[in-house]
């Protein structure tokens, strides 16, 4: 029990609930967090905004007294939340103001980060990228940004290093969180873009959950779920997920895979629907392509054999494909579970196909949701910072690439497109290899965030890499960089994103950012002019000199596009709901839901990919994909199980998953400088089975040794939680709290110490959820340590 | 009858030797990861067909088996280490794309072995050899298409640069 001096929204994450039945609207429920002793008629101002800390898109205003912030308070008129705040909403506001704020500049100087003014720092910037550029061309320069910034910042990006430098080498760490769900989307309907709505939720009367814990990752999105669970009517909830989930609990059925096998669960789903006639034929023939090899492939998935694979009964799996093939408003969701699992875009595009044979798209309650981990991921897809072309252009298709150079007024030569988009970890190989010789990495912190960290320090503490690091912190990343540049974050700049289901959210600036932090836009802006990037008319590339300039050119880049902003202004964003794009003249008030009646952006000359071998990760040739689908519709691709790369053994017995608490985000830059959520989770912990931990003789609280081929960290033990034969620690903890600032200093604590290097070949993801892993007590002495290791190493021999 | 036998010994050798070419590239290159993780995948689908090609060939009385030579273990953990050692310089990227080239002509060369068996089978109305290059030659020109792709990837940065 949560003791009584608990914040509200740690002790009751979820908070009241507020029933209501199939059809209805979401009742609001206004939930607000003031500084203490603080009153509504103290604050000076209240400045509208959405959550930057989950892909929900929470709307909120922020409450400003004495040109600081004091507070939040969701909005109650917005479709996403209708009022409603999540702990870390409530609470991570307070991070703004945290003593330790990059305030300065730094540069390196003699080994050491010290303090510059902007033009000393941002001239160092400049000299090495011309420097660069000149000697051996764009390819030696590297670009990793975030799912963090605004929509602004990242089209900036696109502009500067596809239209201006002409690199190749832009992607975000979407590519962590989000690649799946856009990758599984463009294989399944050729393009990009959300097919469902929140609000399909209210509708639906079944919704699956495909590896998405949605009461910690969006907690206001399980609210609504719950909120329906506790009205007259509820939904059937089918859950997937190898943990006990609070998802899990709610559930009708739950199932619980082994980590990595996904695959065979959807396949064997699939044979279900498919075997007991629980398909739309109709729908299949006047909208699909492709129907007829998923047959042949699912017909060798029985569910015995998904069983003996997945190690559940075979029962379950029959289950929940009756509760999946007889609703009538089928609302799915898919998240990390498969998105950072053994192939991940396969598993993910099974999803789609259940939706896609069944007819469940378009229509109120029926449709995917394919979620997305960051606040702003949606926009690095949307504007070609991620490792696509601005508006789901197709880097394939040469008009594409020739409009895109018309608005740019390049040369379409300039924008590279001979191949895919160098993806993220693909960047930093390059920079392993030393071929690429200046990486600037904004608003990401890869030295806890990405897989195998031994490796990512060793890269980017390269004497050959130029690191540049725009951050808010000096955080593990920043501190190995070469260059620091202090940025402002949400709350002290004004630009848009948008949320998982299309909704687009004004955030405007409230206070000043502190010392000389500058806005990204503003350091990208100022990047641009002191290159010196030019147009092919010799004027300024880059014409901006605010964000709603750089969003009304957005608006024509996109206009036309499926992520249609034309109809969208700052004007129209402000004091009411955010707005679903695409929002045109066609539909001003945007779009509830895509692909109605069965129309797709699925047409060769107009669709975002011509498509992927999901298990090589082979693109498909535009003359393959004509012959396909030359009428546009939807895709069904068929896979077959393949084993994960890294199979238990006698050494490593576990399957290691790692995942995310509700009180954190990402990397803890922000949720660890926030007291309620730091007190709340303030360190790393491990979770395994009780079966488990009992044969192994672990106790509740104990300190554990969780080793994998990369390294070891230890970690108190979590009894309960996880399946058999599997444990699951949360990715969020690094070192700049700790004496190691920037890696372990003894024993280490990041999970990422322990995932391997491995990514699906088609939405290249990296699988952080299937490693083979061995456990034991933690030594507790330096001595017992080494006399530990020396033990081990005998083993080893 | 003996020229199919002799078909079969030619395509069991070809995916043997594919086989064995994408083990010793993903080895080689065993510090790009992808390359890595999908060669030794496709490695298996090879594998897979030799053992489909034996399976054939015993049930028409004549043993293929012997051809099979595995590499031995402390050979691969030493080209593997290499590939470690050598994985930080950039010549690393040409020999990437080298090797991928010659694994496009190999699995190519296969490819139309398979042709040749999926025309003779049925030439020679034989259901069960129609059947085996049914399921064998699709994956082949996955193999192909693979390492065209790779090709197409990796040579702009390891030229370029």
């Amino acid at each position: 029990m949560p003791r009584p001096s608990t914040p509200e929204h740690i002790a009751d994450p979820w908070g009241a609930r507020t029933p209501y039945a199939r059809g209805e609207t979401w009742p609001e429920r206004v939930d607000a967090v003031l500084e203490d002793g603080l009153s509504d008629d103290e604050v000076d101002r209240w400045v509208q905004t959405a959550s930057l800390l989950h892909s929900n898109g929470d709307a909120m205003d922020i409450a400003v007294r004495n040109g600081r912030i004091a507070g939040v308070r969701g909005r109650a008129g917005d479709r996403v939340n209708r009022g409603r705040l999540d702990p870390k909403d409530a609470y991570a506001w307070q991070a703004n103001a945290s003593p330790d704020r990059l305030t300065r500049p730094l540069v390196r100087q003699y080994g050491r980060l010290s303090e510059a003014d902007w033009d000393t720092a941002m001239s160092l910037v400049v000299d090495k990228a011309r420097h660069h550029l000149d000697g051996q061309g764009p390819s030696a320069l590297g670009f990793y940004t975030t799912g963090q910034l605004f929509l602004e910042e990242y089209y900036a990006l696109s502009l500067i290093v596809r239209g201006g430098i002409g690199s190749s080498h832009l992607d975000g760490n979407t590519r962590l969180c989000t690649a799946t769900a856009a990758t599984a989307l463009k294989e399944s309907f050729a393009c990009d873009g959300q097919p469902g709505s929140y609000t399909d939720i209210d509708h639906a009367d079944t919704i699956a959950l495909f590896g998405h814990n949605v009461a910690e990752t969006q907690p206001v999105l399980w609210m609504r779920m719950l909120d329906r669970l506790n009205g007259p009517n509820p939904p059937a909830l089918v859950c997937v997920d190898p943990r006990s989930t609070p998802v899990a609990e709610h559930a009708t059925v739950h199932v619980a895979p082994l980590p990595g096998t996904n695959m065979a669960l959807v396949n064997a789903l699939l044979h279900e629907l498919i075997e007991n006639g629980w398909y739309d034929r109709d729908y299949v023939d006047a909208h699909t392509v492709g129907f007829d090899e998923l047959k042949s492939t699912v017909e060798n998935y029985p569910p015995e054999r998904a069983a003996e694979i997945c190690d559940v009964p075979a029962e379950q799996i029959r289950q929940a494909a009756r509760i999946i093939g007889t609703a009538e408003r089928l609302l799915s969701t898919v998240l990390q579970g498969f998105y950072q699992s053994n192939q991940a875009t396969a598993a993910a595009v099974g999803v789609n196909n259940i939706h896609i044979i069944r007819g469940m798209l378009g229509k109120p309650g029926a449709g995917v949701l394919q979620m997305n981990g960051q606040p702003t991921a949606q926009n690095t897809r949307e504007t070609g910072a991620d490792g696509d072309l601005p508006g789901f252009r197709n880097w394939a298709n040469d008009a594409h690439v020739a409009e895109l150079a018309d608005i740019w007024n390049v040369e379409p030569k300039q924008i590279p497109h001979y191949a895919e988009p160098t993806h993220a970890m693909q960047i930093l190989r390059y920079a392993e290899q030393g071929s690429i010789r200046f990486l600037w990495i904004t608003g990401t912190n890869p030295a806890v965030s990405l897989p195998e960290l031994g490796r990512i320090r060793s890269i980017l503490e390269q004497e050959r890499l130029f690191v540049v690091v725009q951050d808010l912190y000096l955080t593990e990343t920043a501190q190995l960089a070469d260059v620091v540049l202090p940025a402002a974050t949400w709350g002290e700049k004004t630009g848009t994103f948008t949320n998982t289901d299309r909704t687009v959210h004004l955030s405007e600036k409230a206070v000043e950012p502190p010392g000389e932090a500058r806005a990204d836009l503003d350091i990208l802006l100022d990047f641009a002019q002191r290159l010196d990037l030019r147009d092919k008319d010799g004027e300024p590339l880059v014409p901006w000199s605010d964000a709603e300039s750089v969003f009304e050119a957005w608006k024509s880049c996109s206009a036309g596009r499926p992520c249609d902003y034309s109809g969208l202004s700052y004007e129209k964003l402000r004091g009411g709901s955010g707005i679903q794009w695409p929002c045109n003249d066609e539909h001003p008030d945007g779009t509830e839901r895509l692909y109605e009646d069965g129309r797709f952006f699925a047409d060769p000359d107009y669709c975002e990919t011509y498509g992927h071998d999901l298990v090589t990760g082979t693109t498909m040739e535009p003359t393959e994909y004509r012959a396909l689908n030359p009428s546009g519709r939807a895709l069904i691709r068929a896979a077959h199980y393949q084993p994960p790369h890294e199979p238990t053994d006698r050494t490593y017995p576990f399957l290691l998953t790692t995942g995310r608490t509700i009180f954190h985000f990402h990397t803890r830059t922000k949720t660890g400088r926030t007291p309620e959520l730091q007190a709340a989770e303030p360190d790393v912990w491990v979770e395994m089975s009780a079966g488990d931990a009992d044969s192994c003789g672990f106790s509740e609280g104990e300190l554990l040794e969780i080793g994998t081929p990369r390294g070891s960290i230890v970690a108190r033990l979590r009894i309960g939680t996880t399946r058999d034969g599997v444990m699951f620690l949360p990715f969020h903890y690094g070192y700049w709290d700790t004496p190691g600032g920037h890696e372990p200093d003894g024993p280490g604590r990041a999970a990422n110490e322990l995932t391997p290097t491995d990514w699906d070949p088609a939405s290249k993801q990296p699988i952080f959820k299937v490693s083979a892993a061995r456990v034991r007590r933690a030594p507790r002495s330096g001595t017992e340590r080494r006399a530990h290791d020396a033990e081990s190493g005998r083993e080893e021999r | 009858m003996n020229k199919v036998n002799a078909l079969l010994r030619i395509v069991y050798g070809a995916e043997n030797n594919l086989a064995r070419r994408l083990r010793a590239i993903g080895d080689r290159h065993s510090s790009d990861h992808e390359i890595y993780h999908v060669s030794r995948d496709l490695a298996g689908w090879s594998e897979e067909h030799a053992r489909l090609l034996a399976g054939h060939a015993r049930e028409r009385g004549y043993e293929l088996g012997g051809a099979d030579r595995r590499i031995p273990r402390p050979w691969h953990i030493l080209r593997a280490k290499a590939g470690e050692l050598t994985g930080r310089r950039p010549e690393t990227g040409l020999l990437a794309v080298w090797d991928m080239r010659k694994l496009h002509l190999d699995a190519v060369g296969l490819s139309l072995d398979w042709e040749i068996v999926g025309q003779t089978a049925q030439a020679l109305k034989d259901e069960d050899l129609l059947a085996l290059s049914t399921r064998c030659h699709p994956d082949t020109l996955r193999q192909a298409r693979w390492a065209n792709h790779m090709v197409k990837t990796l040579s702009p940065q390891a030229m370029a640069s």
